[in-house]
């Protein structure tokens, strides 16, 4: 608890009123924590634009959500024409809804570059494993939150891509069927359905979401920010202040370097809303403009862009590909006998045996489920699978660089065949994309200490400009 | 932390109190469990609905709605039916034996249906429940096979079925679409929902 103090009788209004409330609520403290005495790396680069962008689109999905909320009916037999009354009737309506639909898809391009950023610069090695587990477990609320919205307008690709999901849960085994009832609340995705994704959607994922941003910044003030030399700033500090000699406060530094990179990208998001809010059928998709029909689906349905990459996964495991990972569980534990010695190799062999008898146990359906939820957790054990002896990209090996190029580009061509009718060639390409994008991660442990590693510097490379 | 020992006696108190406390929070969560199952009007909204099969022309298909879902109602041409038969080694679960409870008794054949060209099935896809689309037509045509009989692509997952609902092999669905317990009134005159056991 800090000392009462008492502004000095001369001191200017303002001051006076700041020592009011410091001693009563540390309005200061919190400002110089976060802001005018968080130090940061010198050497950002644009990449590290990304986090405040995806708060700024936060905050614009919060605010054109509120006020949607003020016209639309979450009723199966009200909600489609609801939302073309906002589009229609409603002063200014047609706005606020666009800025929320390219919000969302905003969200997803910004929240993608700042993982990317991540991962390249290794800003979840330690001491930030919790900044990147707290982050994933945003992406994955983030998902969910853009998912159940999805349903609300309630035309065709709501209606069959939320039976789609809710019917993944059915393929759990046991439980399954049940789980997706509880989801449904019906027999058949429908009115009970629309409200409950309506209140998760407006009210329990956002806490939740705002919660985990919390968390994520204030583990990243705990720690400090990483930057792209993955150098340690906080390792050479100014022996009289204590400061960081890389480091530079928050604010004013970046928070008005931010303001600008917030201008250039309120231009492309003005650009897009008033000139393409539908950008050729990948933010708002030309088949939910028709009302959910429950008899018919759409004939070419796909989920919206930022799903797809995850939705190929799902749709490249079939039996083969089951079949192919059955195989590969068996060489694993083959090379792995090899290298072990003693009791462990029991083990192994009796884990090996388990795993091949439950993937023909189960349906394929149900390993395109753990696939395409494995994709997404297996990003939160991230900080624990990299061994390499350095943070950055820039002083590893020259082919992790084509490594990481290549996950980057089958993360595209996943997305790109996401969208695309199944067909036989697109399922061979996305089950081998499946596998590179599985294999870079599970066997990161080891690939990431092989190659030539350059020395690291010091101190952050930064010219002054 | 204070010196003085535990009072063994206050702990066994407060452990008693947290388990008292955290069985009082189980039991409040039920009610809010329970609150997001269906509803008794959703239980409710099940009942049998018919169906007037007597302007469907050979070829055709009809669909009706049975507790939110599409059923379809198909009379198929003979050479559809004929067709059937040779299909049986590309089929996955040619006999309809994997999931008894998609498939009642009276249609576990190779035309899956009680008249051999009426098809009464389920249209929604047995992988995520998808409804798949009609591709009577034979022959090559995209997203399908070049030596196709004619059958039902569902394009979500691309899963192929034949004209009796019939999954082929090595596609994302792991069941034949499902027949919904069905029996005929009349002639022309059909009731799904009920059959002759319930």
């Amino acid at each position: 608890m800090a000392d009462f103090k008492t502004a000095p009788a001369d001191a200017p209004a303002g001051v006076k009123l700041m020592t009011w409330v410091d001693n009563r609520f540390p309005a200061t403290k919190l400002f110089k924590e976060h802001m005018s005495e968080y130090y940061a790396p010198k050497n950002f680069n644009w990449f590290y634009i990304f986090g405040s962008l995806a708060l700024l689109v936060l905050v614009i999905q919060i605010v054109t959500g509120i006020f949607l909320v003020m016209h639309y009916k979450p009723d199966a037999a009200l909600a489609f024409a609801s939302v073309e009354y906002i589009m229609r009737d409603v002063p200014w309506g047609w706005l606020i809804r666009y800025m929320h639909s390219t919000g969302a898809s905003a969200f997803f391009v910004v929240v993608y570059l700042h993982m990317y950023r991540g991962l390249i610069y290794g800003s979840y090695r330690k001491p930030r494993e919790l900044v990147w587990v707290f982050g994933c477990a945003i992406f994955l609320a983030l998902m969910a939150e853009a998912f159940m919205g999805y349903l609300l307008p309630w035309g065709q690709m709501s209606y069959w891509g939320a039976q789609v999901i809710v019917n993944l849960f059915a393929a759990v085994p046991f439980v399954g069927p049940d789980l997706a009832l509880l989801i449904r609340g019906d027999y058949v995705v429908g009115d009970a359905t629309l409200n409950r994704f309506f209140s998760f959607h407006v009210i329990a994922v956002p806490l939740v979401l705002l919660g985990l941003v919390v968390a994520h910044i204030i583990a990243l003030h705990e720690v400090g920010s990483n930057n792209p030399d993955g150098v340690e700033i906080k390792a050479k500090k100014d022996p009289k202040t204590g400061i960081p000699l890389d480091g530079i406060a928050f604010h004013p530094y970046y928070s008005v370097h931010d303001i600008f990179g917030v201008g250039l990208f309120l231009m492309v998001f003005c650009a897009i809303i008033f000139f393409g809010p539908e950008l050729g059928g990948y933010f708002l998709e030309y088949n939910n403009f028709i009302p959910a029909d429950p008899l018919k689906t759409p004939l070419h349905i796909a989920p919206v862009w930022y799903f797809t990459p995850y939705y190929s996964m799902l749709r490249a495991t079939t039996d083969t590909m089951v079949n192919v990972l059955c195989v590969i569980v068996a060489l694993a534990g083959v090379v792995s006998l090899l290298a072990v010695k003693g009791k462990a190799r029991i083990a192994i062999a009796v884990g090996g045996i388990v795993a091949i008898a439950l993937l023909k146990t189960f349906d394929a359906k149900f390993w395109g489920v753990v696939v395409m939820g494995g994709a997404v957790i297996i990003l939160f054990v991230l900080p624990w699978l990299d061994n390499s002896p350095v943070k950055s990209i820039r002083y590893r090996p020259q082919w992790h660089k084509w490594l990481y190029g290549i996950f980057v580009v089958f993360f595209v061509v996943l997305g790109y065949l996401g969208i695309q009718p199944p067909s036989d060639l697109g399922t061979l390409v996305s089950q081998i994309g499946t596998l590179f994008y599985f294999g870079f991660f599970l066997l990161m442990p080891w690939w990431s200490t092989i190659g030539t590693f350059k020395q690291v510097p010091d101190r952050v490379n930064f010219t002054a400009h | 932390m204070s010196d003085s020992p535990v009072d063994q006696g206050r702990r066994t108190w407060v452990a008693m109190t947290a388990g008292a406390g955290a069985l009082g929070g189980v039991a409040v969560a039920v009610p809010f469990v329970s609150s997001i199952t269906p509803s008794e009007r959703a239980k409710a909204a099940g009942a049998a609905v018919e169906a007037d099969i007597s302007a469907l022309k050979p070829g055709e298909k009809m669909t009706v709605e049975w507790r939110g879902k599409p059923v379809w109602i198909v009379r198929r041409t003979k050479e559809q039916l004929d067709a059937l038969k040779a299909l049986d080694p590309q089929l996955a679960d040619p006999d309809s034996k994997r999931n008894l409870d998609l498939t009642p008794d009276y249609a576990r054949n190779t035309h899956r249906s009680i008249k051999d060209e009426v098809l009464v099935a389920v249209g929604i896809c047995t992988h995520l429940g998808c409804s798949p689309s009609d591709k009577f037509a034979t022959g090559a045509q995209p997203s399908l096979p070049d030596d196709w009989q004619g059958g039902f692509f569902c394009p979500c997952h691309g899963s192929t079925f034949d004209m009796a609902g019939r999954v082929f092999k090595n596609k994302p669905a792991p069941d034949n679409l499902e027949v919904p317990p069905h029996m005929y009134l009349s002639d022309s005159r059909l009731l799904i929902g009920e059959d002759k056991k319930a």
